[in-house]
């Protein structure tokens, strides 16, 4: 492992999606590093197969299914993840939803629809974080990562209701990271760029893979800017992290 | 004292009497008001324990039982206490006896949680090592799911997790709510530590408050895990060295403190441990000065730990007066301090 890993070490991180794409991804950087994972997905098999392939490499990986859009899971989750890796130093919200797809018009979304989005994508979010980051404004440092999107700053057609999703969750970021200011804890909103992932092909059926960064290639900048957030981000800031330098390691 | 039946909106709006230990002098506040009780060079110290759902309905070989989680035991196993029929709405005390569980028999909960019972108790029949055939992720999974907190009788309805929690709940080792931390919401905490109160943690597992078994209820509290770090030990020294108080928000802090000193004769010395303190009137405690406590009722165990900080006489007077105010007692009721002048 290369030096500048070393603070992950330990380290009690939780990653929210982590059962596929750039969470199943990072969860592996950061297993590999040294970090002590609680997994959290919907779905429990392919998770459970994330943290078992952590744990055979010699990482420390727990898997716990439920469903973040929902308050008793968020809070059974936020319990049970503090009980196997202690007190949450790193927070990452990577899981989301589209919503519907094929994506339909935001005038053709139903408000449910959107309701459901923003329940997943920004209220479930919002209460994991009021769950932990009072103990790290007390012990004096955290951090908490909102995986973001391009659809949160330019407005795609048929973007509607992730776009909305996201671009809140980004404010949010911002506000919390201005209210906690001087208290040690970090918010910061991270934008993978257009990845290789099941959720892009959800969305854009057509899109040429080729044309899309690997996962694991955009969870390598991610690992590296959790490692070193006061290199790479700013609290309050939100990241490209194409502008990230990739480690070879871990 | 009436019992305050469920959590009030906005807690740092609920009352807080301030009481001088050696003049009895009492002043009616709100818990927003603590910030200026204490001065610069004070220290705070909470219990960053968080609540379990430590609770579980089940069954015990073929009757029906609900099982509570008093502590682990630090090898793995718990110690419980078995309830009979019933459920919360009735006190402890009028529960009917649970039926008798000997050394081997099954306890299981749903489907995906289990546990054998250890031992029984010399105690109390009710008060049980138990083991759990499930660990690691599967265990506290289960236990997530399949438990409830403990609930309350005095309560207006049933208690979901996220009511026994304080705003800086990290490690989940509690069976019942560390309840004195639980008005102090951040931005109060972030008041405290302006105006150059400095802030510290201790992990402090608290135990079951009643069992509504007389035996078990004197024998309460049971031995507690508790983990002092060395943050803390080095900011109780360095507010020592200039002068400041010490102030503990709630028992299980002084238990944690007092036991981790008592254990290393008098001195504070970072770790983890497991106390059997009981503190009582005759009891001067070495590390803390004061007190931020819930309000309860004289006759609660608490109420004689509440002694090694004033005379009873002027803890009779205090609670006369908060009664007569019209304060709310017990784990979401109002709060006291207790401290002398700086």
């Amino acid at each position: 492992m290369k030096d500048e890993y070393r603070t992950l070490v330990h380290a009690a991180v939780l990653v929210t999606g982590a059962s596929r794409g750039l969470g199943a991804a990072l969860a592996r950087r950061l297993g590999r590093a040294g970090a002590r994972l609680a997994l959290v997905a919907r779905g429990h098999e392919e998770l459970d197969a994330i943290a078992r392939e952590i744990r055979a490499a010699g990482g420390e990986a727990h898997a716990l299914p439920g469903d973040l859009g929902d308050k008793r899971d968020a809070h059974r989750i936020a319990g049970a993840a503090a009980a196997l890796v202690g007190p949450i130093d790193v927070l990452v919200h990577n899981a989301s939803t589209l919503g519907p797809v094929p994506l339909p018009l935001l005038l053709e979304t139903d408000c449910e629809d959107l309701e459901r989005v923003l329940a997943v994508n920004l209220v479930g979010p919002f209460r994991l974080t009021k769950i932990v980051a009072g103990a790290m404004a007390l012990r004096g440092r955290g951090l908490v990562v909102h995986v973001s999107s391009d659809a949160a700053v330019a407005a795609y057609p048929r973007w509607g209701a992730y776009g909305v999703s996201k671009a809140a969750q980004d404010h949010l970021g911002r506000v919390l990271a201005a209210e906690l200011e001087g208290t040690g804890v970090r918010v910061v909103s991270v934008d993978p760029g257009e990845m290789n992932t099941r959720m892009h092909a959800d969305a854009l059926p057509d899109a040429d893979p080729a044309t899309l960064a690997d996962p694991d290639r955009v969870a390598r900048r991610l690992a590296a800017l959790i490692s070193h957030p006061e290199v790479f981000a700013p609290s309050g800031a939100r990241v490209e992290l194409a502008g990230v330098p990739e480690r070879e390691s871990p | 004292m009436t019992a305050a039946s469920w959590p009030r909106g906005e807690p740092t709006f609920d009352r807080l009497l301030h009481l001088d230990p050696r003049t009895g002098r009492r002043r009616d506040l709100r818990v927003s008001d603590l910030p200026a009780l204490l001065g610069p060079g004070d220290l705070l110290v909470l219990n960053d324990s968080a609540t379990l759902p430590a609770s579980l309905r089940g069954r015990l070989t073929d009757a029906s039982v609900e099982l509570r989680l008093a502590g682990e035991r630090g090898d793995g196993a718990w110690n419980a206490v078995l309830f009979g029929a019933g459920d919360w709405r009735a006190r402890t005390e009028d529960r009917p006896a649970p039926p008798a569980a000997r050394a081997g028999d099954r306890l299981v909960f749903g489907l995906e949680l289990a546990a054998r019972v250890e031992s029984v108790s010399p105690i109390s029949p009710r008060l049980l090592a138990i083991r759990f055939d499930e660990t690691g992720e599967a265990f506290w999974t289960a236990l997530y799911r399949q438990g409830r907190p403990v609930q309350y009788s005095y309560a207006a309805g049933a208690l979901e997790l996220w009511h026994t929690q304080t705003s800086y709940a990290a490690r989940p080792w509690s069976v019942e709510a560390p309840s004195a931390g639980r008005p102090l919401a951040p931005s109060l905490l972030s008041a405290v530590a302006r105006r150059g109160t400095a802030l510290a943690t201790i992990t402090h597992a608290a135990g079951l408050s009643s069992t509504g078994d007389p035996a078990l209820d004197a024998a309460l509290p049971l031995p507690e895990r508790y983990d002092v770090p060395a943050r803390a030990v080095a900011a109780i020294a360095a507010a020592r060295a200039r002068g400041g108080r010490v102030v503990a928000v709630g028992t299980t802090v002084v238990r944690a403190l007092e036991g981790c000193a008592r254990a290393h004769g008098g001195r504070l010395v970072p770790g983890v441990g497991v106390t059997d303190l009981r503190i009582g009137p005759a009891f001067a405690p070495a590390i803390a000065d004061g007190i931020l406590t819930g309000m309860h009722e004289p006759e609660a165990s608490h109420f004689s730990l509440l002694e090694a900080f004033a005379p009873r006489a002027v803890l009779a007077d205090a609670h006369a007066h908060a009664e007569a105010r019209g304060y709310l007692a017990h784990e979401f009721g109002d709060s006291m301090l207790i401290v002398p002048p700086a």
